[in-house]
């Protein structure tokens, strides 16, 4: 077996116990009772695997396209398998029941995206964003069409939509807002580290020791000092500032995302040769041009693959932030979890996750915009 | 004209350049020699004040550069280093175009420009202005360093062992063409090198610096017929000086134009070098002399071995 079927087998095997010996979904009897396992298509599933298997592990040329477009497939068909086995369970049941997806049916999504995953690896930018694409298209299609109406977690989405659109609206501005205020003090933080050789002075130590506090226990630390800066100055209490809401969580991710930004902006600096650097300013170049024409074009990739990793953590992060009050998607993590009810866990968990991934496709493309070649 | 008076800088505890004063004339092309570590580079950067100075004044036709704004003064000087500096995101055209763009030239004079000087460097084939830094050999990438110093017409160019890292026959080749082009345009050229063969080879003058100060300044012939002392003999060659003196010298300057002599003639414009080596390759102790294609007289081994200012 070579090295490139490894992986391939490896998340079929995966699949395959997930098929067999994991619940594909529950038939539930109402939104917070737990409910009995249901596997109606395991054999089918547990067949699929062994041939994404096969197809992984055979030396025919056709083998790579075959993997990946078994899993294309099974990302967007195991969810509508599930919808279809779901209408047919909720057929003979009472009309509060539920059908909650199981772990058989996450660990083969899972497997199936990390399946698409490798296999795109070594296939060109666009041919691995319209795949993408192409899933994300074929599975929204399906969703808008109802084709998924019948499972739990879209029943929860139906129920809490309109509170669902407020909070992935507010966990956007949140992750916006938190992103340009790092970018404007983090840059000239960075700047100055790198002018001033201070890359491992008070300023970036102080920075990464803010790293290792927890976000809950900062989020909690600040609510004194800017319950007391609200009473201080009541001009700032008027605009919506206090030791809760929008104002300390922002604080608290801009402090989180400033040594990322600070680093990358000295790394970005440091990608300048010295020697372009010496003949600009030999050959007339003011600080500010120097930055502008030379030290920003060139450190500019660099930055922006600092930015990238910025905005995934804070839209991570962003997810306690309804702790103290910001709102958010995290919210309907934490309600859930005081509520019990899974569906409504899943349906934050899930949300973060694809605004995660969204915006970090978004990021590589533009990465991969400022690496072409004029 | 440069003046550098009373000149002074240390580095830390370090005296780099000691009390240091040199007159470097319009048009000229002025070379500074000396071992590393000598200063040569600091004093080069004490011009366009890459280098600041703790004590003394550097002149620029009698102002001090101390006086004007830092980024005019650089403009008007062309920079060219041994690492070449190009900036790897601009193409060759817009490399070579970097001054001029500063200065604020139409693009129309830039385009113009950058044609005149890639001719001029010989590094006209086609759509070469388009292409990107990495795509040149290091030859390429230094004429592109040199087009880039010239670009503004600037009167004074400093060059920083610009053909320290490039092979002997690349680095003759953009000599020859520095040379060349100081020559029509009159730039006055301060040019830094560890290299005595090219610095007897490119200088009207050179100045050989030792420990931060002058040790002695003078054309090639003054330094090699009269080192001012051990050390700057030491350094000029000793007894194989003769031999630079031989690559210093016209052939024209030493022929005899009454006498003919038989073999393959040299080139009057050729240096005494060239002669000698011609001699050995064909055997004889005297060769024929010819300008522009014309017999001119012959040049005989006898009289390089008793060579006299």
């Amino acid at each position: 077996m070579n090295r490139r079927a490894l992986p391939v087998a490896v998340l079929a095997g995966a699949g395959l116990f997930a098929a067999l010996a994991l619940p594909f979904l529950y038939l539930t009897p109402n939104r917070l009772l737990s409910g009995a396992p249901h596997s109606p298509q395991a054999l089918a599933l547990a067949a699929t695997w062994a041939l994404v298997a096969a197809f992984g592990t055979t030396s025919a040329k056709g083998g790579p396209v075959a993997v990946a477009s078994m899993a294309w497939l099974l990302i967007a068909g195991l969810p509508l398998l599930a919808s279809i086995d779901a209408h047919s369970l909720l057929l003979t049941t009472i009309p509060s029941a539920r059908v909650p997806l199981g772990a058989g049916f996450w660990s083969m999504w899972l497997a199936a995206v990390l399946l698409m995953l490798d296999r795109l690896r070594d296939v060109r930018m666009a041919g691995r964003i319209g795949a993408w694409l192409s899933l994300l298209a074929a599975l929204v299609a399906m969703g808008l069409g109802g084709c998924f109406d019948t499972l739990a977690l879209v029943r929860e989405f139906h129920a809490q939509r309109g509170p669902f659109m407020d909070a992935l609206l507010t966990h956007l501005v949140l992750a916006a807002t938190t992103l340009v205020l790092a970018l404007v003090v983090g840059v000239p933080l960075g700047w100055w580290a790198w002018r001033t050789r201070r890359t491992d002075g008070l300023v970036v130590g102080g920075l990464a020791f803010l790293q290792t506090v927890p976000s809950l226990a900062l989020f909690a630390l600040l609510i004194g000092p800017f319950a007391w800066l609200a009473q201080a100055w009541p001009a700032l209490g008027a605009i919506g500032f206090g030791g809760t809401g929008a104002a300390p969580a922002v604080f608290a991710l801009v402090l989180y995302a400033l040594l990322p930004v600070v680093r990358y902006t000295v790394a970005g600096l440091g990608a300048v040769p010295a020697d372009a650097r010496d003949a600009a300013r030999g050959l007339g170049m003011s600080r500010v041009q120097l930055l502008a024409r030379v030290q920003l074009p060139l450190g500019w990739p660099v930055l922006l693959a600092g930015l990238r990793i910025v905005a995934v953590q804070t839209i991570g992060l962003a997810a306690v932030a309804t702790l103290i009050g910001a709102g958010g998607l995290g919210r309907f993590v934490f309600l859930g979890i005081g509520q019990g009810a899974n569906d409504m866990v899943m349906l934050g968990t899930l949300a973060i996750i694809a605004l995660a991934l969204v915006v970090d496709l978004l990021f590589q493309a533009m990465l991969a915009l400022t690496e072409r070649r004029p | 004209m440069i003046e550098f008076d009373h000149v002074h800088k240390r580095f830390g505890e370090h005296v780099v350049i000691d009390d240091l004063s040199l007159r470097v004339e319009d048009g000229e092309f002025f070379v500074l020699v000396g071992p590393s570590g000598s200063g040569k580079s600091t004093l080069l950067r004490t011009v366009n004040r890459l280098v600041h100075i703790d004590r003394g004044s550097v002149r620029i036709d009698g102002v001090d550069v101390a006086t004007q704004e830092v980024e005019t003064l650089r403009r008007g000087i062309g920079y060219a280093i041994q690492s070449v500096g190009l900036f790897p995101h601009r193409t060759v055209g817009e490399n070579i175009a970097t001054v001029p763009r500063l200065l604020g030239w139409s693009s129309v004079d830039i385009r113009a420009r950058v044609a005149e000087l890639l001719a001029l460097l010989k590094l006209d084939e086609p759509a070469f202005a388009d292409r990107y830094p990495d795509t040149l050999s290091g030859g390429q990438q230094q004429r592109v360093g040199v087009a880039r110093a010239l670009a503004a017409r600037p009167r004074i160019v400093l060059m920083d062992e610009p053909f320290g890292a490039l092979d002997p026959v690349t680095r003759e080749s953009l000599q020859a063409s520095l040379k060349a082009i100081q020559r029509d345009t009159a730039t006055t050229i301060l040019f830094v090198t560890h290299d005595m063969d090219e610095a007897f080879g490119l200088g009207q003058r050179v100045a050989l610096m030792l420990d931060g100060k002058v040790a002695q300044v003078g054309t090639p012939l003054e330094l090699i017929r009269h080192p001012a002392n051990e050390r700057v003999r030491e350094f000029v060659g000793g007894s194989r000086a003769r031999l630079r003196e031989l690559a210093v010298r016209r052939v024209r300057d030493s022929m005899r134009k009454d006498e003919r002599a038989d073999g393959d003639a040299v080139d009057g414009g050729a240096s005494l070098q060239d002669a000698l080596g011609a001699m050995l390759a064909q055997g004889r102790d005297r060769l024929p002399v010819s300008e522009a294609g014309q017999p001119a007289g012959a040049i005989l081994l006898a009289d390089l071995v008793a060579l006299r200012e």
